[in-house]
């Protein structure tokens, strides 16, 4: 039986070994392009993944099909654990990475990645964070908020998708320039958990995606209170102020990036390939119509700005997460 | 009754073909292990870019009713569940099978399910505004003790012994806790990079059910050198009708479970089975039959789990927040055809909201029409030699736990705790409490902590016993989880006695 089953598996492994024939970086791409997600089907950041790859086949674009291959477990550190670990750097399997989600967990360790184990390409979408009150919240105005919390520090519960996602990050950063007290909830299942606590009243208010929140404000369940970005959202919420307008010093660095990125040591050529490719397939008309149906925001960032982007958020994030 | 004006969108040509090609493609997806409803949608989005929205959400509901009724055939003829919402069906439906009723078992799973399904898509389509309110009632203490009520049960699931089916939950309930835990941002028990993640519950669910009784085939398989064939009795679809007509109780029971228990988000259609088998059991005049392949168990699981489909989309059309993870993926769908669910979705775009709740009506019917046509066929695998048998689950298994996240990680998993089952079955424990276990650890523990962040927020003396013990509803789930301890143990109390008078009237 048990020799059995190691004949098995040996050749399951010897199959999928077989699969990876070396390819010459001259006629790159030659084959389909994998494109690795951390997280499940169905999810944000697998559904923009399958959006902004399918027109990747299109003879002006690469030549070759990009399929995606979800990694999902434990907020996405299975998914970038296999990739920094396991993927051949030969230029057919990419990532999704998801700022500052795998920065912040490098950061607090634990994981077999960091910020230098990976090569960006290019970044498609950025979905703020912002806060949210439910419809019958007896706060209007993120002051009201925080002066309400700074007079009953820890009464005040905000709601976001687990631990060291963009979410949380927003609260550490609102609690370190209002000097609050706020009591962070992480829920598990995402996005979605976190605003079903919200407009449930379970909690006094959370922390959610831009996108999200704009759908359950029109569908007048929540508030939302402010925008943790540089610059207010013009397209979807422009009467929201950011928070460095309502007066708190936080700036964008929980704003949730995504793009893609290939394994250190891919050979430059195949990612001076992709770093001009691959923006002009996110900036592709049937990409930007799909991403603005679906109310994801679409923010596409070529190689050198994701690299000076990459090593900001390090820098922010090494100072918000000491301690902690 | 708007409903009814739309019913002509459903018989539009390419609409019904899409209705009919969901039907089948998601009962084949169903039945394949590993493939559970949520990654069935999830690989037909994108042949939705090319549909209107319309045809798209005929498609994705089709598929996502058929691959819950789909479960049933790997659960009742391999006694794979297809899906966590198929664990019960697995445990009176396979033994069906295994004494040659496999037909008679396939019947009246897709008939039991066709009849939760329309009554819980019904009560989609009257009940929509009312049932929203009471989907958000639930907060972070009622799931807690919802996940309690489900753990009183596992002592009485499935198992001879009382004290072993707690012992076997237990085992389950460890094994949830493995991996990186996201609300407190611990790691747990993870000694190996494979279970970072956590154990999956589909790679656990094909383990737990396969690996034993693979295992026990290719024991049987040397003993025995004649080859044991179980004959297949052609079985009469009147008479499957007929025996449905006569089942009223357990339909009941696990119509009503099923659509209670589909509309409260976070707890979704993994539990609603296993519950609806469990009370199905306690109100039988049959106990001691279920588990030997008794048809009151099946029926009650798979009119509960078609009928949790329509009320899990209550949350998601009326509040946008998705209920379950497939009605996550389904809200993707939405999404990427501009459609914003909410309050105002049947205003909006009554055309898209009522084509897609009616498609989902006539799929059901569909569905039984086919899982019917393939049941007769289907059932002869019982007829297959058991080493031929058991090679064919192993293959299964190890394609089915590998497919769910393309992960060799998984595969070992899966046949670590299948071997492990093995000789927990042969000392009495059975797998049904171990797979609950697994299911309802998270849902417990997660809920109470951020329960209890929650609680000590908001009140100052007792936190803890304010915001678990007061409230109505915490009340009556309290009074539940009560009522559920004294029943079994009263139960097992006086089934020992009886027990012992045989004895005493036999000496």
């Amino acid at each position: 039986m048990k020799t059995l089953l190691k004949t098995f598996g040996a050749s399951l492994v010897a199959a999928t070994l077989a699969g990876a024939v070396p390819a010459m970086a001259d006629d790159y791409p030659s084959r389909p392009i994998g494109v690795a997600v951390s997280y499940g089907a169905g999810g944000a950041t697998d559904f923009q993944a399958r959006i902004v790859t399918m027109v990747a086949g299109n003879e002006d674009m690469l030549g070759q099909p990009m399929y995606i291959l979800n990694k999902p477990g434990a907020g996405g550190r299975v998914g970038w654990n296999w990739f920094a670990s396991e993927a051949e750097a030969d230029g057919y399997m990419m990532s999704a990475y998801n700022v500052p989600h795998f920065i912040a967990q490098s950061i607090k360790g634990g994981v077999q990645y960091s910020a230098d184990s990976f090569e960006p390409i290019a970044n498609w979408g950025a979905d703020p964070a912002v806060v949210v009150v439910p419809a019958d919240s007896p706060y209007n105005t993120i002051q009201e908020m925080v002066d309400f919390a700074k007079e009953n520090p820890g009464k005040v519960t905000l709601s976001g998708a687990g631990l060291f996602v963009g979410h949380h990050i927003a609260a550490l950063q609102l609690q370190k320039a209002t000097d609050a007290k706020f009591v962070y909830i992480p829920t598990k299942g995402g996005g979605a958990a976190a605003m079903k606590a919200v407009v449930a009243g379970d909690v006094t208010g959370g922390i959610n995606n831009l996108s999200d929140a704009f759908r359950a404000a029109e569908a007048g369940n929540v508030k939302v209170l402010a925008v943790a970005d540089l610059e207010r959202n013009e397209e979807f919420l422009p009467d929201v102020p950011t928070l460095m307008e309502a007066g708190y010093d936080v700036d964008n660095a929980s704003v949730n990036f995504r793009g893609l990125m290939v394994p250190k040591g891919t050979p430059q050529e195949v990612i001076d390939t992709l770093a001009e490719k691959v923006p002009a397939m996110f900036n592709h008309a049937r990409v930007t119509k799909r991403m603005a149906a679906g109310g994801s925001p679409l923010r596409v960032m070529n190689r050198e700005e994701v690299q000076a982007m990459w090593a900001k958020r390090q820098e922010t994030l090494a100072e918000l997460l000491e301690g902690l | 009754m708007e409903f009814l004006a739309y019913f002509g969108g459903v018989f539009e040509p390419v609409a019904f073909l899409l209705l009919l090609g969901g039907t089948v493609g998601g009962l084949i997806l169903g039945a394949t292990p590993g493939l559970s409803p949520t990654m069935a949608v999830a690989l037909l989005i994108p042949f939705t870019f090319h549909l209107s929205p319309t045809q798209g959400l005929i498609l994705l509901g089709a598929a996502y009713t058929s691959t819950v009724a789909g479960g049933a055939v790997s659960a009742i003829l391999l006694k794979i569940p297809g899906a966590p919402a198929n664990i019960a069906t697995a445990l009176d439906g396979n033994a069906m099978a295994r004494k040659g009723e496999g037909a008679r078992a396939l019947h009246l799973s897709f008939l039991s399910s066709g009849i939760g399904g329309v009554i819980g898509v019904l009560l989609l389509i009257f009940l929509t505004p009312l049932l929203a309110q009471w989907a958000l009632a639930f907060g972070p203490s009622h799931l807690f003790w919802l996940a309690i009520l489900g753990v009183t049960v596992i002592g009485s699931l499935d198992s001879k012994s009382f004290v072993k089916g707690l012992l076997s939950g237990c085992i389950g309930l460890w094994l949830s806790m493995i991996g990186y835990d996201d609300i407190q941002g611990a790691q747990r028990f993870i000694f190996h990079d494979a279970l970072t993640g956590g154990i999956h519950i589909i790679a656990a669910l094909i383990g737990i059910f396969a690996i034993p009784q693979v295992l026990d085939m290719f024991a049987k398989g040397r003993r025995k050198v004649v080859i044991e064939t179980v004959a297949v009795p052609v079985h009469a679809f009147s008479d499957s009708v007929r025996e449905i007509g006569r089942s009223g109780r357990p339909l009941t029971i696990g119509t009503i479970i099923g659509s209670i228990v589909g509309l409260i988000p976070g707890i979704g259609g993994q539990i609603a089975g296993l519950v609806a088998y469990d009370q199905a059991k306690k109100f039988s005049p049959h106990k001691e039959k279920f588990g030997t392949g008794h048809p009151e168990g099946l029926i009650a699981a798979e009119s509960a789990n078609n009928a949790m489909v329509g009320p899990s989309l209550v949350p998601l059309l009326t509040l946008s927040i998705p209920g379950s993870p497939t009605a996550a993926v389904l809200l993707g769908g939405l999404l990427i055809h501009g459609i914003f669910p909410g309050t105002d979705l049947f205003e909006r775009n009554p055309e898209v909201a009522w084509t897609f709740i009616n498609s989902m009506l006539i799929g059901q019917v569909l569905m039984v029409i086919f899982g019917i046509a393939i049941a007769k066929w289907a059932a002869k695998i019982a007829r297959a030699p058991l080493p031929i048998m058991a090679s064919a689950v192993l293959v299964l298994a190890l394609f089915g736990s590998y497919s769910v996240q393309q992960s060799m990680g998984d595969v070992w998993i899966m046949l670590s705790l299948g071997l492990g089952m093995y000789f927990l079955e042969k000392f009495g424990f059975s797998a049904a409490p171990v797979v609950l276990g697994l299911i309802l650890g998270p849902i417990a523990e997660s809920n109470f902590v951020q329960g209890s962040l929650i609680a000590n927020a908001v009140y100052d003396d007792w936190p803890n016993v304010m915001y678990f013990m007061t409230g109505p509803l915490n009340i009556v789930l309290i009074v539940l989880v009560i009522a559920s301890i004294g029943y079994s143990f009263l139960s097992h109390r006086a089934s020992a006695r009886a027990d012992a008078a045989q004895r005493v009237a036999a000496q």
